[in-house]
């Protein structure tokens, strides 16, 4: 009796010298709700608790640009260097890889293992070319002299657009690493629950490139 | 159960309710910088920023699934409070950076328009 106490959190009443009655044990359970994968454990809220500080990070580089933006230090503008249409273009990128990382879900909602996998390669694949695409415009840029040593403006953009290109990456090496474990292991409940977080922070990132274009591409191209 | 699963983490219906928007609220703006309409300044950027926000809560919505519910409440309040931070920094940054120079010394020009006077 009493090792049961003992595990399920020590919550047992202590029995009192002069009390006839037998020891009595209060032993709360916490609630399991079966009906949601993954949140057992606390992860999904801590995850999106980091999500919320990375939004943070990402906010305090959206203020240094806004501080920032307009010191072209006669170098380049905004309207000089940046090409809308292929903004446009990974726009869309980040926002099929968001909906087919949806389709992914739903397909392990489904125990569909060979759905998972295909949707997961091609919201890899999505990414991949978002990332080429950012890469190949930084190296336009660099060739143009737009470096980031060239104003403060371009300072700016390079860390905030850089950092959002290093979250991408970092994405992108989590979904190759987790195409592996699904591989090895198969839909097992750690692995549901890794692909709920990077599920999180996959349309995450598509909702600071929001931010990215509306603010850094389009209003800067404006003014 | 199934109801709660769509609820909770979606269905294709609200995946694809979600991209449609998302498509829509993303074409408008990324339209009026590419077509060069005839249009203002601040009512050009109120559009972009205004649809970007909208788009935002589009994805935290449809993509992000936060609910009221979800953790007991935790997600949307810890949301709540990142965009109160969120605001405090980008307003408060703004707002002082582009009011440095309110109470410094007049400049060149003010003093010889005072000196001037008759």
């Amino acid at each position: 009796m009493s090792s049961i106490a003992q595990k399920s959190g020590g919550l047992a009443k202590e029995s009192e010298p002069g009390d006839d009655k037998p020891f009595q044990y209060h032993v709360f359970e916490t609630e399991h709700d079966e009906e949601e994968h993954g949140h057992d454990t606390g992860t999904m809220l801590g995850f999106w608790i980091y999500l919320m500080s990375d939004c943070l990070i990402f906010g305090i580089l959206f203020a240094v640009h806004a501080v920032l933006g307009q010191n072209y230090a006669a170098g380049p503008s905004p309207a000089d260097l940046f090409e809308i249409e292929m903004i446009l273009v990974s726009t869309a990128m980040l926002l099929f890889s968001s909906i087919t990382y949806g389709f992914a879900v739903i397909a392990m909602q489904n125990d569909d293992k060979q759905g998972l996998v295909r949707w997961l390669l091609v919201t890899g694949g999505f990414g991949l070319a978002f990332l080429g695409l950012e890469l190949y415009e930084f190296y336009h840029l660099w060739h143009l002299g737009a470096t980031p040593m060239a104003s403060a403006f371009l300072s700016s953009f390079y860390v905030l657009v850089g950092t959002h290109g290093l979250h991408v990456t970092a994405g992108c090496i989590w979904l190759a690493v987790l195409l592996s474990q699904v591989g090895m292991h198969g839909l097992t409940h750690e692995n549901r629950r890794r692909i709920m977080c990077l599920s999180l922070f996959w349309h995450f990132l598509d909702l600071i490139w929001i931010g990215v274009f509306s603010f850094v591409y389009l209003t800067g191209v404006l003014i | 159960m199934s109801a709660h699963d769509n609820d909770a983490h979606g269905s294709y219906k609200s995946y694809l309710i979600g991209f449609g928007l998302s498509v829509v609220l993303t074409l408008i703006p990324f339209g009026l910088v590419i077509g060069e309409f005839e249009m203002s300044l601040p009512w050009a950027v109120g559009i972009i920023f205004g649809l970007g926000a909208i788009q935002i809560l589009v994805h935290v919505h449809y993509f992000l699934h936060v609910t009221f519910r979800a953790e007991n409440g935790w997600q949307f309040m810890s949301l709540v409070f990142t965009a109160t931070l969120l605001f405090i920094v980008l307003a408060g940054s703004v707002w002082v950076m582009f009011h440095l120079n309110e109470n410094m010394m007049p400049s060149h020009d003010q003093i010889e328009r005072v000196r001037n006077l008759p």
